[in-house]
């Protein structure tokens, strides 16, 4: 829908306006000192924090902390999620017995139970871990009970009475009616995983990227802070961008 | 119950399998209710037989705690109430701000179009990141934690209100426009009944993230509030007193949550 939503010269032009503005403002702000440099450093000073960051030694070992954790927390998060989901899914009576505590689990902050996964795991990777998995597993479980339970019954009696077999129907008809509303929750669930890592590194944490921004709040290093803030932003804004073009020219095909 | 119940005194089948309890529509309830039950005493078993009590305390000393550790103490309970001041300030601030940059932004199909693109790009923006600048900013208090919790529960209904400003008919709103509906009018009856659902459920996750916004806050700053508490009982190795604050704000929690549903309910019940 091109009219609806597409964009034309003037919309963005206005978008794009609105970056530069962005950038502007940091920029005039931080160079009048119109706003005290320890909330807004100069864009240089950040772009001379981020270089010596990289530069150092430390910067690659927090990401790959990081990092770590968050493919670690997302894969068990993955794996159960679809595991529970698709079992759920089985009936319509486990379906209608389960999926409302799930839900019911989901809408409650999680975050409020992380001081227990440190009091259990420490305040290594492990504790972010676990949270990021406890976290991402809802999505991937909720979206995969929705995308199996919603197959049409009438398409599985057509296939049942053409003589499908138990493996055909699950690769013929379950599995491409569920695979969109899974998609969506597998991506849900990573963005959810990537949030809560970074979280669980900044609250209580010896090592990784939230950490690193949590300590240089601490010690009043705002270029510091900053260098990492806008490599994180930066950085989930790219994988935002290349996950909804993945998805979209998955939906076309 | 005074009134007779007549589903129990119809003759039952002697022979029905236990199974029958948990069938229909009410049964699945029962179902549900027996699941949860027999979890909290599961879980209760394995803590007095199995689990390490340094981390796994059994829940019947959880709930010992909540009255004899938690709820008696001036000072956990008045870290409580502040929380939920700045849950409900966050959230009285996210719905206004939502609502009228959602209605600024979807009002006119250019603006939209030209907007909406930056909305969901700052949407997308993993916001934890941001907290040490926000107490870094705001400071230690109320400040961080409420504008945190802002920042969260914002945008999903500012979303939600540009998403549910879309599907209004044009038509309507030229009907209504040819008819000498001004702004007020047009939006008071033409606009909000239409996007109600989208709206509600933009309420529905705002609020939930907003808790997550102030709850993250207030697990940050370790010096005060419930941070502090969470802290000094998780280092203390006295995990009872941390269960049951953590019990107790997630009982919060769901109170809020069913606030927003129950009036959710009540503002869509029309369109049933």
């Amino acid at each position: 829908m091109a009219g609806k939503d597409g964009n034309t010269l003037g919309t963005r032009a206005i978008q794009i306006g609105f970056l530069v503005a962005v950038g502007l403002v940091w920029w005039a702000l931080a160079a009048n000192r119109m706003v005290t440099p320890l909330f807004l450093p100069h864009p240089e000073a950040v772009w001379r924090a981020f270089a010596r960051l990289v530069s150092g030694g430390q910067f690659w070992s927090a990401v790959g902390v990081t990092l770590t954790s968050i493919v670690q927390a997302y894969g068990i998060a993955v794996v159960c999620g679809l595991a529970v989901g698709y079992l759920v899914s089985r009936s319509r009576y486990s379906t209608r017995l389960f999926e409302p505590l799930i839900a019911a689990c989901f809408a409650v902050p999680i975050t409020l139970f992380f001081p227990i996964f440190i009091l259990v795991f420490g305040i290594g990777p492990a504790s972010k871990v676990a949270y990021g998995a406890v976290y991402g597993f809802f999505p991937v479980a909720l979206n995969t009970i929705a995308g199996f339970s919603g197959v049409g019954a009438h398409y599985v009696k057509a296939a049942r009475s053409m003589g499908a077999s138990r493996a055909q129907m699950f690769r013929h008809v379950l599995l491409p009616a569920a695979f969109p509303v899974v998609v969506t929750g597998l991506r849900i669930s990573f963005f959810i995983c990537f949030a809560s890592v970074l979280g669980g590194e900044a609250i209580s944490s010896a090592s990784g990227v939230g950490n690193n921004i949590a300590h240089a709040a601490e010690l009043m290093e705002p270029a510091r802070m900053f260098a990492w803030i806008v490599f994180v932003i930066v950085t989930a804004i790219i994988l935002n961008m290349v996950v909804s073009h993945v998805e979209s020219r998955g939906r076309e095909h | 119950m005074s009134i007779a119940d007549h589903s129990t005194m119809r003759p039952r089948a002697p022979a029905r399998r236990i199974g029958a309890f948990f069938d229909g529509p009410g049964g699945i309830v029962r179902a549900r209710l027996a699941l949860i039950v027999v979890a909290i005493l599961a879980l209760e078993v394995y803590a007095r037989l199995f689990a390490n009590p340094t981390f796994f305390p059994p829940l019947t000393e959880v709930a010992r705690s909540l009255f004899d550790t938690v709820l008696a103490d001036p000072q956990i309970r008045g870290a409580v109430a502040d929380a939920i001041w700045q849950i409900t300030i966050a959230y009285g601030l996210s719905i206004a701000v939502g609502l009228g940059l959602g209605l600024a932004v979807g009002w006119t199909s250019f603006g939209r179009r030209a907007t909406f693109p930056i909305v969901l790009l700052l949407y997308a923006i993993p916001q934890v990141v941001l907290l040490p600048l926000f107490v870094l900013v705001f400071g230690l208090g109320a400040g961080s934690k409420i504008a945190f919790g802002f920042s969260h529960g914002v945008f999903p209904i500012l979303v939600n209100v540009v998403a549910g400003m879309r599907n209004v008919n044009q038509l309507y709103v030229r009907g209504a426009q040819s008819m000498g509906a001004n702004r007020i009018d047009l939006f008071r009856h033409v606009i909000f009944p239409h996007m109600v659902p989208s709206f509600f459920a933009g309420l529905r996750l705002g609020m939930t993230m907003t808790l997550l916004g102030v709850i993250l806050a207030e697990l940050y700053v370790s010096t005060q509030g419930i941070g502090y508490f969470t802290k000094v009982f998780a280092e203390t190795m006295d995990p009872a007193p941390l269960y049951a604050i953590i019990l107790l704000l997630a009982a919060i929690a769901i109170t809020f949550n069913e606030i927003v549903r129950i009036a959710e309910r009540r503002f869509t019940r029309w369109q049933a």
